[in-house]
C-alpha cells in the first residue's frame, strides 16, 4: 500500500478504466454550471466527479467531468453537451493519456495512542501537515486520484474525522 | 439615440423583421407594452398565455418564420412552459419574452416571481436573463439566431422590469458572437458518397422522411431523390405534406397508427434512408425489433440524433436540404457511370400487395349510427381547397386526420407530435391563419382537446382570425377510451365527457363564432360548405361521432411493428407478403 502512495508508474492502473474524463470549456456566464448539471440529470447521465474553475482566459471556465462510461454511452453525453450554447469545446481524455491531479484534505485522529503510526503514514505519503491538536492532525496531498485513494485507506484504520476531496482535474499528456 | 430597455426590445424585434406577436400583459412586462402602441408590430391579445405560445408555434409551422410571444412573469411564464416544451420537442422556432421582477427583487420570492430561466432551461434551446438594458439588442439578435438556425427550437428572454425601465444608447450588433454555437450545414461528401452506394445496392429500400425535411425546406430536394431512385417514401406525423400523398411512391404515415404498408415496408426494408427523422418510439415500436434487416442511412442536422436510438451505418450530420441535394448528385453520378440497382420488382409488387390487402378503411355506418369520424374527414378533405392548412389537437382525431387527409403541399399540416399537447389545435390554427391569411385553415379537434383552449376563439373573433373548427365530438377522451377498451378489459375510467355538456354550438356563438351541429350523414356536406363560405368570423361545427370507433391499424405500446393490429374486418387476409 505504501508503494502505491509513493506514486510509481503503476499507480494509474485499472480501477478507473471505466471512468472517462471530459474537459469542457464553457463561457464564463451566469448559470452555465446549472445548464451542464441539469443536462446530466435530465438525460440520466451520472457524474462521478466534477471540478470547475476559471481558465487562463477570463471569458471561459473549464469543467472537468468524470463520467462512468459503463453506465452511459459517452458519445451521447458528448453530443448532448455540445448542444449547450455556452459549451465551447469538449475534449475527452482517457485516464491513460491524461495527467490527473486531485487534492485531498483529511483530519485524522492522532492522539498519543495512534499518533506515531499516523505520522509515519503521512511522512511516507509525502503529505503536508496543515494543522495539529492534541487529538488530531489535518493533512493535505495533491496527487493522482489513485494515490489519494491509497492514502485514504492507509489513514482509515487510525480514525478519519473529516475528509474532503476536490474531484479530479486533468490535462492531456504531452 | 437614448432608448429605454422596453423601447430597445421592441425596436430589436422590429429589426428582426417581426410582424406579429401574441401576448398578454401584466405587472412585470408593463413597460414593454407601452412602446407596442407606437410599433408597426401587430400584437394579438390572447385570453391565456398557453394560447399565445401555441399561436406562435402555429405561425412558425405555417410560415417557417419564428413565432413570437410575450407574457409577464410568474404564472404567465409558467403558463407558457407547455408551448415551449411542445416547440422544443417538435423543433419549432419560437422566441418568447417574459417579464421578470426587478433585479433587486430576484430571489426574494417577490410577487409573481418564478425562476423562469431555471424552469425553462430543460424545454428551450437556450434562454437568457437580461441584466442590463445595453445587452438587449445583442440578446434579441442571439435569440433569433439560435431559434432559427441549426435544429430550430424555442428560446426565451427573461426581462426584469427595472432593466426594461433603464435607458441605454441604441445600437444594433452587426453579427452574433457565440463561441460555442456553430450549427452544421454541409454534410461530409465522403459519407454522402457512401450513402449513395448503399442506395444503389439496396433491394428493398424505403425513404423514412421526417419533419427535419420541412424545417430544412427540402421538399423539392426530396422529390428529386425519390424520382431519381424510384424509392418509396413514408412520411412521419411531423413530415406529412413534405411529399404528396397522391404520388405513386408515397406510402403515407408509419408508426403506432400508421397504415399497414408504411409500417410493414419499414419493417421489411433492407435499407432505411432516414432524412430528418429521429426514430421516435411512436414510429419504431419496440426498438430492438424495428426494421431488423435494414441498414441505416441517417441524415440529421443535430449530431446527437445520430446513434441516439439506432446506430446508423452511414450517419450524416448536416442540413437535410443540402445533404439530399448532394445525395441526388452522388446517386446520379453512380447511375451515369453505369451502376445499376438490384432488381426491385419483387419489392414493388410486395408493397402493392400490402396496399391492396390492407388499405386504410373503416366500416360503413349502419342506419342510426352516429357519424363515422373518418367519413367526416373525407368530406372535409374533399370539399376544402387543396392548399388548406389542417391543424389538429392530440388523440384519435389527430391520427384520423393524418391518415385520411391527402396532403399535397408542404406546410399544410400543423400538429403537436412529440409532446402530444391536448388543446394545441385551436390556438395553433389561429397562429397559422395569422401567418397565412390567404389560406383556409381548418382545426380538426376532439371534444376533450377543444375544452382545454377553446377560450381563444374569443381572441379569434375579436382579432378577426376566421379559422374553422371541426370538433369530432364522441363525448369521450377517445384515445384513452380506446386503450381502456383494448388493454384494460373495457374498464372505462374517467373518460366520459358528455356530448352536449357543454353545448358546443351555444358556446361557439357566445364567443362570437358561427356554431353548427351535425348529427346525420346527410348534414355533413352542407355544414362544411357553409363553413367554407364564411370568411369574416370563426366557425365551429360540432360533429357528433361514434364513440366506439377506434383508430386502426395499431401497434400496441411496446410491441414490435411486426405485430401490427389491423381492423377486425381486415384480419385474416393474407396477401402477398402480408401476415
Amino acid at each position: 500500500m505504501m508503494a502505491a502512495v509513493a506514486g510509481g508508474p503503476e499507480a494509474g492502473a485499472s480501477p478507473d478504466a471505466h471512468l472517462h474524463i471530459l474537459t469542457v470549456l464553457v463561457e464564463n456566464r451566469f448559470g452555465v454550471l446549472a445548464r451542464v448539471a441539469g443536462l446530466f440529470a435530465r438525460r440520466g447521465f451520472n457524474i462521478y466527479s466534477l471540478a470547475v474553475a476559471p481558465t487562463e482566459d477570463e471569458r471561459f471556465s473549464r469543467l472537468t467531468i468524470v463520467v462512468d462510461v459503463e453506465s452511459t454511452p459517452l458519445e451521447q453525453i458528448r453530443k448532448q453537451l455540445d448542444k449547450l450554447i455556452n459549451v465551447v469545446r469538449i475534449d475527452e481524455l482517457s485516464p491513460t493519456d491524461a495527467i490527473q491531479r486531485e487534492l485531498l484534505l483529511c483530519t485524522v485522529r492522532a492522539d498519543a495512542e495512534v499518533g506515531d503510526g499516523v505520522w509515519a503514514v503521512v511522512k511516507d505519503a509525502g503529505a503536508w501537515v496543515l494543522d495539529t491538536s492534541a487529538e488530531a492532525i489535518t493533512v493535505s496531498l495533491d496527487a493522482e486520484p489513485e494515490v489519494l485513494d491509497a492514502l485514504e485507506e492507509a489513514l482509515r484504520p487510525y480514525g478519519i474525522v473529516q475528509l474532503q476531496r476536490t474531484g479530479r482535474i486533468a490535462l492531456p499528456t504531452l | 439615440m437614448q432608448l429605454t430597455g422596453a423601447q430597445a426590445l421592441i425596436k430589436s424585434l422590429e429589426m428582426e423583421g417581426v410582424e406579429v406577436m401574441f401576448g398578454l400583459p401584466g405587472g412585470a412586462i408593463l413597460p414593454v407594452y407601452d412602446p407596442i402602441i407606437d410599433s408597426p408590430i401587430r400584437h394579438i391579445l390572447v385570453r391565456h398565455e398557453q394560447g399565445a405560445g401555441h399561436m406562435a408555434e402555429g405561425y412558425a409551422h405555417a410560415t417557417g418564420r419564428p413565432g413570437v410571444a410575450m407574457v409577464t412573469s410568474g404564472p404567465a411564464a409558467t403558463n407558457i412552459v407547455t408551448p415551449l416544451a411542445d416547440a422544443y420537442m417538435d423543433s419549432i422556432p419560437m422566441v418568447v419574452v417574459t417579464g421578470q421582477v426587478a433585479l433587486p427583487s430576484i430571489g426574494t420570492d417577490a410577487f409573481q416571481e418564478v425562476d423562469t430561466t431555471g424552469i425553462t432551461m430543460a424545454v428551450t434551446k437556450h434562454n437568457w436573463l437580461v441584466t442590463s438594458a445595453g445587452d438587449i439588442p445583442r440578446v434579441v439578435k442571439e435569440a433569433f439566431h439560435v431559434a432559427t438556425t441549426g435544429r430550430p427550437g424555442p428560446v426565451l428572454i427573461d426581462l426584469p422590469k427595472d432593466v426594461a425601465n433603464q435607458t441605454m444608447e441604441w445600437h444594433w450588433p452587426d453579427a452574433v458572437d457565440l463561441p460555442g454555437y456553430h450549427p452544421l450545414t454541409d454534410g461530409d461528401p465522403e459519407l454522402i458518397k457512401a450513402a449513395a452506394r448503399l442506395i444503389m445496392d439496396a433491394r428493398q429500400p424505403v425513404i423514412y422522411a421526417g419533419g427535419g425535411l420541412l424545417k430544412a425546406r427540402a421538399a423539392e430536394a426530396l422529390r428529386e431523390l425519390v424520382e431519381l431512385t424510384g424509392i418509396h417514401v413514408v412520411t412521419t406525423l411531423m413530415a406529412r405534406g413534405v411529399f404528396p400523398d397522391d404520388h405513386e411512391l408515397a406510402l403515407g404515415m408509419p408508426g403506432m397508427h400508421g397504415n399497414y404498408t408504411a409500417v410493414t415496408a419499414l419493417q421489411r426494408a433492407d435499407l432505411l434512408i432516414t432524412l430528418g427523422a429521429r426514430f421516435d418510439d411512436r414510429v419504431t415500436g419496440k426498438v430492438s425489433a424495428f426494421a431488423p434487416d435494414a441498414k441505416i442511412i441517417h441524415v440529421d442536422i443535430d449530431p446527437a440524433e445520430l446513434g441516439k436510438v439506432r446506430r446508423p451505418d452511414v450517419g450524416i450530420a448536416g442540413d437535410c436540404r443540402l445533404v439530399v441535394e448532394e445525395m441526388v448528385r452522388a446517386v446520379r453520378h453512380l447511375i451515369d457511370s453505369g451502376v445499376t440497382p438490384p432488381d426491385r420488382r419483387a419489392w414493388r409488387s410486395t408493397i402493392s400487395g400490402w396496399q391492396e390487402n390492407y388499405p386504410l378503411a373503416y366500416e360503413a355506418p349502419v342506419e342510426g349510427d352516429a357519424l363515422k369520424p373518418q367519413m367526416v374527414l373525407e368530406h372535409l378533405r374533399d370539399s376544402s381547397p387543396e392548399d388548406t392548412i389542417v391543424v389538429s389537437g392530440v388523440g384519435q382525431h389527430q391520427m384520423w386526420t393524418s391518415q385520411y387527409w391527402r396532403f399535397r403541399h408542404p406546410y399544410t399540416w400543423v400538429n403537436s407530435g412529440g409532446l402530444g399537447t391536448m388543446g394545441f389545435s385551436v390556438p395553433a390554427a389561429m397562429g397559422a391563419k395569422v401567418g397565412r391569411p390567404d389560406r383556409t385553415v381548418w382545426a380538426v379537434d376532439g371534444d376533450g382537446c377543444f375544452q382545454m383552449t377553446a377560450q381563444e376563439l374569443v381572441t379569434a373573433s375579436a382579432e378577426r382570425i376566421p379559422i374553422k373548427v371541426a370538433i369530432l365530438n364522441n363525448a369521450y377522451l377517445g384515445m384513452v377510451r380506446q386503450w381502456q377498451e383494448m388493454f384494460y378489459e373495457e374498464r372505462y375510467s374517467e373518460v366520459y365527457l358528455s356530448p352536449d355538456l357543454p353545448d358546443y354550438v351555444g358556446w361557439a356563438e357566445a364567443m362570437g363564432c358561427v356554431g353548427m351541429r351535425v348529427e346525420s350523414p346527410e348534414e355533413i356536406q352542407p355544414a362544411i360548405d357553409k363553413a367554407n363560405e364564411i370568411d369574416d368570423r370563426p366557425v365551429v361545427i360540432d360533429f357528433r361521432t361514434d364513440a366506439r370507433e377506434k383508430v386502426y391499424p395499431m401497434v400496441p405500446a411496446g410491441a414490435s411493428n411486426s405485430d401490427i393490429v389491423v381492423p377486425p374486418f381486415q384480419a385474416g387476409r393474407h396477401g402477398e407478403g402480408g401476415r
